[in-house]
C-alpha cells in the first residue's frame, strides 16, 4: 500500500427511481482508494454494497437506476463523465471485477479459451497465440493444474471453487489497477474459501493490485483488508484501518455488527448479543440517522438529522452523534466536517 | 439427558442415477448417505456440520421419512420409523417437524400467517389426532407467534409482507404448533444477515429451555453450530468423520478433516488472523458417485497413509463421546 490514490469517489449518490418510490440505494458515499490497498465493504443485504461498485464502473442500468450526483475519479479522469469507447477501455482493462456466482458469470456456451483469449486480444492487442500462452499463464498462476488442456473446457467442467479460480485469472489477466471482487467466495464453501482468498491475496500482492472486497463476512475482511468501510442503508457509517474498525469502533451498528458474530475462537457467552429489529426499507428514507430505531444509544438529535462525519487519527471516520458531544467535551481529536 | 429421543442407526441413502446400456447394466447411484449413526438425548443439541454435498440435508429428510431411506434404523423414541406404515407415520411425525433453509420458499405466498401456522394443527385435527376448536386454536397460533417474536396483529398478513428474518419465525412458529419433541432445523441462519442470524440463533435457545426441546441442527458456519450445539457431529462424504462434545471438538479437533475445516473459518478478529496457521486442502470434494474401499477423505488428506486407500478407518472412541473414524488414532 502506497500513498498514491488511484481511485476517489466524492459524493457519489446512485438513485432508483420504481413505481413505489425512490430508492437510496447509495445515498453520498466518498472513499479514496490507494495503490495496493485492500478495501473491504462490509454491510448487509441492501445496503448499497454492490451498488456502489456497479456505480464506481459505471454499470448501472438506466432507468431505473440513474446515478445522481457525485464524482468516481479514476487517476483523476472521472468515470461518470466517460463515452462509451472510454468505458469499454476502462472496464475489464483498467478495472476487473469478479462476482459472487462464477457459473451465471461465464459464459456456458463458450470455451474458456475463448472467454479469456478475447478479452486478452481486446484490451493488451496481442495475437491469439500470444494471448492463448498469457491466458495459459494466468491459469496456472490462479492454480489451475494441467492449465494447457483445461483452457479448451466449457464452464460447467468446472467445479465452483475452480470456476472462481477462472474468473480471478481473467480479472487479472490484463492487470489491471482495481480488482472489484463481489462476495466472491460466498457461494463456496469453508475449506474452498480458504484457498480462493489466499490466492487473492497472493496474486494482487504480487501484481501490486488495488482489491475493493465486498463481503458481509466480517472474518473474511478481518484477514485480507487493510482498511474498511462500514454500510448502513445506503451510507458509509464508519471507514478506517481494519484494526482501528475491529479494536477501536465508534459507530453502534459496527459494534452490533461484531458482538453478535458467534466466535470460533472464544469460549461462548451464554446469549449472543443482538441488533433488535430489521434493516430499514430503503425506499423514502427519511432525513435522520437510519439505525436510529435499533440504535441502544439513540438519543433525541438522531432522530431529526443526519449525523455528520466526524475525523479522528489515522483516517478514521464515523458518522454518529455520539461524537459530537466528546468533541466539545473532552475528546480533542474529532473534527467535524459535514458531509454536505 | 440420559433417553434418547432420536437415534439413528447405519442410516444409508442411495439416490438411483441411471445404468449403462439400454438392457440393465451396471447401476450408477449417489451415495449421498453412506452409513451414518448417531443419537440425540432429550434436550440436547446436536450439531451437523459439513461442506456442500456432504449429506447434511439428506440425512435429515431421510430421518424425517421424506426421502425413504435405502437401509438402516431411525428410531424416534423407541420406534423405527422405517418400518412404519403411512398412517403410523403420519401419526409419529406429530413429534418431529422442519425447520427449513430458506424462509422465502417454504412458507405458502398465498396463506397469511394465520394460516401458515395453523396448518399442522388443522391437518392433524381433520385426522382425529387433534382435538381442538378454532377458538383454541387461534390463541394457539396467537401465543406462538408472540412466543417466536412476532406481534399477533400481523396474523392477517401475507409471507410478502415480512422480511427474511420475521418469515423464518413464522416458519419456526409453524414447526412448534404441534408441540414437537424434536426439531430437525436444517440450515435455518444461512440465508440471513449477520444481525438477524444471532436473533433467530437466540430464539432457538430460548424456545429449546421454555419448551424442553431436541434439535437436530445442521449448519456449515463452524462457528454459528459452536454457539448452537451440546454435540456435534462432522460429516464429509456421507459419513461422520467426527463426534464430539462442542468444548472437545474445538479444543482438541482429531480428524485431519475437523482440523482443517476448523483451521479454514475465518475469525472475525485481525490480530487473530494475522497469527494464525491455514492448513489450505487441496482440490474439491469429490462427487459422491462411487463407493470406495479406503478413507473417502483420502485425496485430500495431508496426513494420509499407505493403508488409508485400503480399508475403511475404524470408528474409534478417544475419550467418552468424542469418536473419531481415522487409521492416525489406531
Amino acid at each position: 500500500m502506497t500513498d498514491e490514490i488511484i481511485l476517489q469517489v466524492k459524493n457519489l449518490r446512485t438513485y432508483f427511481h420504481l413505481d413505489s418510490g425512490v430508492v437510496k440505494a447509495v445515498d453520498g458515499i466518498s472513499f479514496d482508494l490507494h495503490k495496493g490497498e485492500t478495501l473491504g465493504i462490509v454491510g448487509e443485504s441492501g445496503s448499497g454494497k454492490s451498488v456502489t461498485n456497479l456505480s464506481i464502473i459505471n454499470l448501472i442500468q438506466t432507468p431505473p437506476g440513474k446515478i445522481e450526483g457525485g464524482e468516481v475519479l479514476f487517476h483523476g479522469d472521472d468515470v461518470l463523465k466517460m463515452n462509451d469507447r472510454q468505458l469499454r477501455e476502462l472496464r475489464g482493462d483498467r478495472i476487473a471485477m469478479i462476482f459472487q456466482d462464477p457459473m451465471s458469470s461465464l459464459n456456458p456456451f463458450l470455451k474458456i479459451s475463448t472467454q479469456m483469449v478475447e478479452t486478452l486480444q481486446l484490451h493488451q492487442k496481442l495475437g491469439r497465440k500470444e494471448a492463448r500462452a498469457k491466458a495459459i499463464e494466468m491459469l496456472t498462476l490462479a492454480g489451475i493444474p494441467a492449465a494447457e488442456k483445461r483452457i479448451d473446457c466449457y464452464p460447467h467442467q468446472f467445479s465452483g471453487g475452480m470456476r472462481q479460480r477462472v474468473m480471478i485469472a481473467m480479472g487479472l489477466s490484463c492487470n489491471p489497477d482495481i480488482l472489484i471482487a463481489d462476495e466472491p467466495t460466498s457461494a463456496l464453501d469453508v475449506t474452498i474459501q480458504a484457498q480462493i482468498i489466499e490466492l487473492m491475496q497472493d496474486l494482487t500482492r504480487r501484481l501490486g493490485t488495488a482489491v475493493i472486497m465486498i463481503t458481509h463476512s466480517l472474518g473474511v475482511v478481518a484477514g485480507m483488508c487493510d482498511t474498511i468501510n462500514v454500510m448502513y442503508a445506503g451510507r458509509v457509517v464508519e471507514h478506517g484501518t481494519t484494526d482501528d474498525i475491529f479494536y477501536d469502533t465508534k459507530h453502534p451498528y459496527t459494534q452490533g455488527l461484531i458482538k453478535s458474530v458467534p466466535r470460533l475462537d472464544k469460549p461462548e457467552s451464554e446469549r449472543l448479543f443482538s441488533i433488535p429489529g430489521q434493516p430499514p426499507n430503503v425506499i423514502d428514507l427519511p432525513d435522520c440517522c437510519p439505525f436510529y430505531p435499533r440504535c441502544h444509544k439513540a438519543m433525541d438529535v438522531c432522530k431529526k438529522q443526519y449525523p455528520p462525519v466526524f475525523k479522528f487519527e489515522n483516517g478514521h471516520t464515523c458518522a454518529c452523534w455520539l461524537y459530537e458531544q466528546k468533541n466539545a467535551g473532552t475528546v480533542k481529536t474529532a473534527t467535524k466536517e459535514n458531509t454536505k | 439427558m440420559s433417553e434418547n429421543i432420536l437415534e439413528v442407526k447405519d442410516l444409508k441413502m442411495h439416490f438411483y442415477t441411471g445404468h449403462e446400456g439400454i438392457f440393465g447394466g451396471k447401476k450408477h447411484y449417489i451415495y449421498a448417505v453412506d452409513g451414518v449413526s448417531f443419537s440425540i438425548a432429550k434436550g440436547e443439541t446436536l450439531g451437523l456440520v459439513g461442506e456442500s454435498g456432504c449429506g447434511k440435508s439428506t440425512v435429515a429428510r431421510a430421518v424425517a421419512q421424506l426421502y425413504k431411506p435405502t437401509s438402516g434404523e431411525v428410531l424416534l423414541a423407541g420406534t423405527d420409523l422405517t418400518k412404519m406404515n403411512r398412517r403410523e407415520l403420519f401419526a409419529a411425525r406429530k413429534d418431529m417437524q422442519i425447520v427449513f433453509q430458506d424462509p422465502y420458499s417454504s412458507l405458502d405466498p398465498r396463506m397469511t400467517t394465520m394460516q401458515i401456522i395453523s396448518e399442522p394443527l388443522r391437518i392433524y385435527r381433520k385426522n382425529g389426532l387433534v382435538s381442538m376448536s378454532d377458538e383454541e386454536i387461534e390463541k394457539r397460533v396467537e401465543h406462538l407467534m408472540e412466543l417466536v417474536g412476532l406481534s399477533r396483529f400481523f396474523k392477517n398478513r401475507y409471507p410478502h409482507e415480512f422480511s427474511g428474518g420475521q418469515r423464518q419465525r413464522i416458519g419456526i412458529a409453524r414447526a412448534l404448533a404441534l408441540r414437537p419433541k424434536l426439531i430437525l432445523a436444517d440450515e435455518p441462519v444461512s440465508a440471513l444477515d449477520v444481525s438477524i442470524q444471532s436473533q433467530i440463533l437466540n430464539l432457538f435457545k430460548d424456545i429449546q429451555k421454555e419448551m424442553g426441546l431436541s434439535y437436530l441442527f445442521i449448519a456449515h458456519d463452524l462457528a454459528v453450530i459452536k454457539y448452537i450445539s451440546d454435540r456435534i457431529a462432522v460429516m464429509y462424504l456421507g459419513k461422520i468423520v467426527e463426534t464430539a462434545p462442542y468444548e472437545e471438538l474445538y479444543a482438541a479437533p482429531l480428524h485431519p478433516y475437523t482440523k482443517a475445516l476448523l483451521s479454514a473459518a475465518p475469525i472475525p478478529d485481525p490480530a487473530v488472523e494475522r497469527k494464525r496457521q491455514r492448513i489450505i486442502l487441496k482440490g474439491d470434494v469429490p462427487a459422491p458417485d462411487r463407493q470406495r474401499p479406503g478413507c473417502y477423505f483420502y485425496d485430500r488428506c495431508p496426513n494420509r497413509k499407505d493403508c488409508c486407500k485400503l480399508s475403511q478407518p475404524p470408528v474409534i472412541e478417544m475419550e467418552k463421546g468424542h469418536k473419531v473414524s481415522c487409521f492416525l488414532y489406531q
